[in-house]
């Protein structure tokens, strides 16, 4: 184990990987120049043609990434904010999520698309906000987004290694918080699998990114009030860590589904559609959804932490949840 | 005069016949109901795809747009495969799941079809970008149209292949009309070959119905591109003799300038090089022999559909993922 922070997990799982594989390539903008901490050096150990700076051409260098990938290597393309992913919508749900059906098979597409996402940071709504349901609905890309350094490491190097398309989504407002990283270059975090970050019995929380860490805070000090909160982290959205979730629920027959996405269709919306459906039994109370109001991200900090939940709104929820199931 | 031999001369008439039996075959049985969805069809192009393919090895790549036909049976794609794929059958190169617009064959450089306007040409960077990691020695080609050009694809992935240097070459097949707009009016420059200066590479204008000019046109850029020398933009001006797709004008009417669609009959592009193969001594017995022969060729394809089943419903789940299915893992699996 080594301490590290996300960006340097990152960073050690690129690396690892770059080692053991010479057919990954690595392009984006500035990768070269390393504006992202975790593509910094990268050329000087693997050159010029294997780490690519691009022109600002979203559409065209994943489209270049997914004719790559058809023809033998497996493109890791940086595309800085998860917004960007607006600009090359063609590109990711027309072609990298449709390609191998349309052709029945005949091609795989080892395609990763790695981004930075979420708000905290102040850079308002085309900058900071979470499109990560709008991949969820691709039908054909994966998507994860760590809350843990060593998830970020492990999660990262199964995208690398996984045939499909993956888009890697990583928190901003994470890169600076450390945790122990396995040092093991093939321990992997399977994609699809979910973690339980925190365990309890009351009430279950399911968040992912920055809400899995928030989750985790509002259920310390929900703890000192005597509610046992367990937080479940799906680390991976498509395919969903839904056993996790599942499981999670029938032992506490509550969920709480925090997203920073907006609330309309977002992760934390499928999640409790997931539940009611499938271990409605086990509810003890309305399954609940805690997201971003149908809103753009807003600039100035005030407002920014107003839409986003916050430890104390995510412990608010939870605290009336279980109140709302003891009442019962 | 061409420097082709009698045997590539011949080729190249045979990758235009393909496709002139094919597509007249399909519009037949578009027009009986017979086919599910839209078909494009190719006729009056076939120089484009034979001329451009007929210089290429096998291993080269393609990638191709909604009027696709040509350019996979140009690239000798299987005439039967293709067939039971409009057909929506099981034994389709697709299984069924791409139809008419997304036809591929990775085994024979063809990374797909597409319905995107403009969408094949990042493609095509890209497996030009592998070809050149890999040292291969592979080109790749993207097809598009005169309103492919007016997408921002098209002048990004020339921007990004200059400025790497990429063996690709962009063939636009300027038929003239963007759907049913006549590009002039959409397009701010006079020609698409124009754009080639704007990033500083060759942009060549060719007539598209002439096969031996598109094919030498080819064959230099192939050799700039295998050279290192990066892309070349050619366009090849030609013309589409059936509407933008079958049966159009049961909705709109019929909005066609047949003048002009007689004046383009008179350059067939199949009649044309009949001439020059002519001229250069090759028997008429010769090309009759190969009409015969593909026209059989695509009956039996079309018996071929005929008789492959159509897919399973349960094929409906497959192929999304390499590997593991994830799905299995929630709805699906219910």
């Amino acid at each position: 184990m080594t301490r590290m922070t996300q960006s340097g997990a990152m960073r050690a799982a690129i690396f690892e990987e770059m080692r053991r594989d010479d057919r990954i390539l690595v392009m984006g903008e500035d990768v070269r120049r390393g504006v992202v901490g975790y593509t910094a050096g990268l050329a000087d150990e693997f050159g010029n043609d294997r780490v690519r700076d691009t022109p600002i051409s979203e559409s065209t260098f994943i489209g270049a990434g997914l004719g790559a990938a058809a023809t033998g290597l497996v493109p890791v393309i940086d595309l800085l904010m998860s917004t960007f992913l607006y600009v090359a919508m063609d590109q990711i749900l027309n072609q990298a999520a449709k390609l191998r059906y349309m052709m029945g098979g005949a091609c795989d597409f080892p395609l990763t698309i790695v981004a930075a996402t979420g708000g905290g940071a102040g850079m308002a709504a085309q900058h900071s906000e979470s499109p990560h349901p709008i991949i969820m609905n691709s039908g054909g890309v994966k998507i994860i987004l760590p809350s843990t350094p060593a998830d970020a490491k492990g999660l990262f190097k199964s995208a690398i290694r996984d045939p499909n398309p993956v888009i890697v989504l990583y928190h901003g407002a994470l890169g600076a918080v450390r945790g122990e990283v396995p040092d093991d270059e093939d321990l992997l975090v399977p994609l699809g699998e979910g973690r339980v970050l925190r365990e309890g019995t009351d009430l279950t929380i399911a968040a992912i990114g920055l809400m899995a860490k928030r989750a985790i805070s509002a259920a310390d000090r929900l703890e000192e009030e005597g509610i046992s909160v367990e937080v479940v982290d799906p680390r991976t959205l498509f395919p969903l860590g839904w056993t996790t979730i599942a499981d999670s629920v029938r032992k506490t027959g509550l969920l709480l589904a925090v997203d920073e996405a907006r609330r309309t269709c977002s992760a934390a919306s499928e999640i409790v559609a997931r539940v009611t459906q499938d271990a409605f039994d086990a509810l003890r109370g309305p399954p609940t959804v805690m997201a971003v109001e149908d809103v753009p991200m807003p600039f100035t900090p005030l407002l920014e932490a107003e839409v986003i939940p916050s430890i104390e709104r995510i412990a608010d929820a939870a605290r009336e949840l279980v109140k709302g199931a003891e009442a019962r | 005069m061409t420097t082709l031999d009698e045997s590539q001369l011949v080729d190249l008439y045979r990758r235009m016949t393909r496709i002139r039996h094919f597509e007249e075959r399909v519009a037949a049985l578009k027009a009986t109901g017979e086919l599910p969805g839209a078909v494009h069809i190719y006729i009056g192009q076939e120089a484009v795809a034979a001329g451009v393919c007929g210089a290429l090895s096998v291993d080269d790549y393609i990638t191709s747009t909604h009027r696709g036909h040509g350019h996979i049976l140009a690239k000798d794609g299987q005439i039967d495969r293709c067939m039971a794929e409009l057909f929506g059958k099981r034994d389709g190169y697709c299984k069924g799941k791409g139809g008419s617009m997304h036809i591929a064959d990775p085994a024979l450089g063809i990374i797909g079809a597409n319905g995107i306007v403009g969408a094949g040409l990042p493609i095509a960077t890209g497996a030009a970008l592998s070809s050149l990691q890999r040292r291969s020695g592979q080109v790749a080609v993207a097809f598009f149209g005169d309103g492919g050009s007016t997408h921002g694809t098209f002048h990004e992935s020339l921007n990004l292949a200059t400025v790497w240097s990429l063996p690709v070459i962009f063939v636009c097949e300027n038929n003239g009309i963007s759907q049913l707009t006549p590009t002039a009016e959409v397009a701010a420059l006079g020609t698409v070959a124009q754009h080639g200066a704007a990033y500083g590479i060759p942009g060549v204008t060719v007539d598209g119905n002439d096969v031996v000019a598109v094919y030498e046109t080819t064959r230099t850029a192939v050799e700039r591109a295998r050279a290192g020398e990066g892309p070349t933009l050619i366009e090849a001006v030609t013309f589409r003799i059936h509407n933008h797709s079958e049966g159009l004008e049961t909705i709109i009417g019929d909005i066609r300038d047949h003048d002009e669609i007689e004046q383009w009959r008179a350059r067939d592009p199949l009649t044309l090089h009949r001439r020059t193969l002519e001229k250069a001594g090759v028997e008429a017995s010769i090309l009759e022999e190969l009409d015969q022969s593909v026209a059989a060729e695509v009956e039996a394809a079309i018996d071929f559909a005929h008789n492959s089943p159509y897919p399973d419903p349960a094929d409906a789940y497959s192929d999304v993922w390499a590997g593991e299915v994830p799905s299995a893992a929630f709805w699906g699996a219910r």
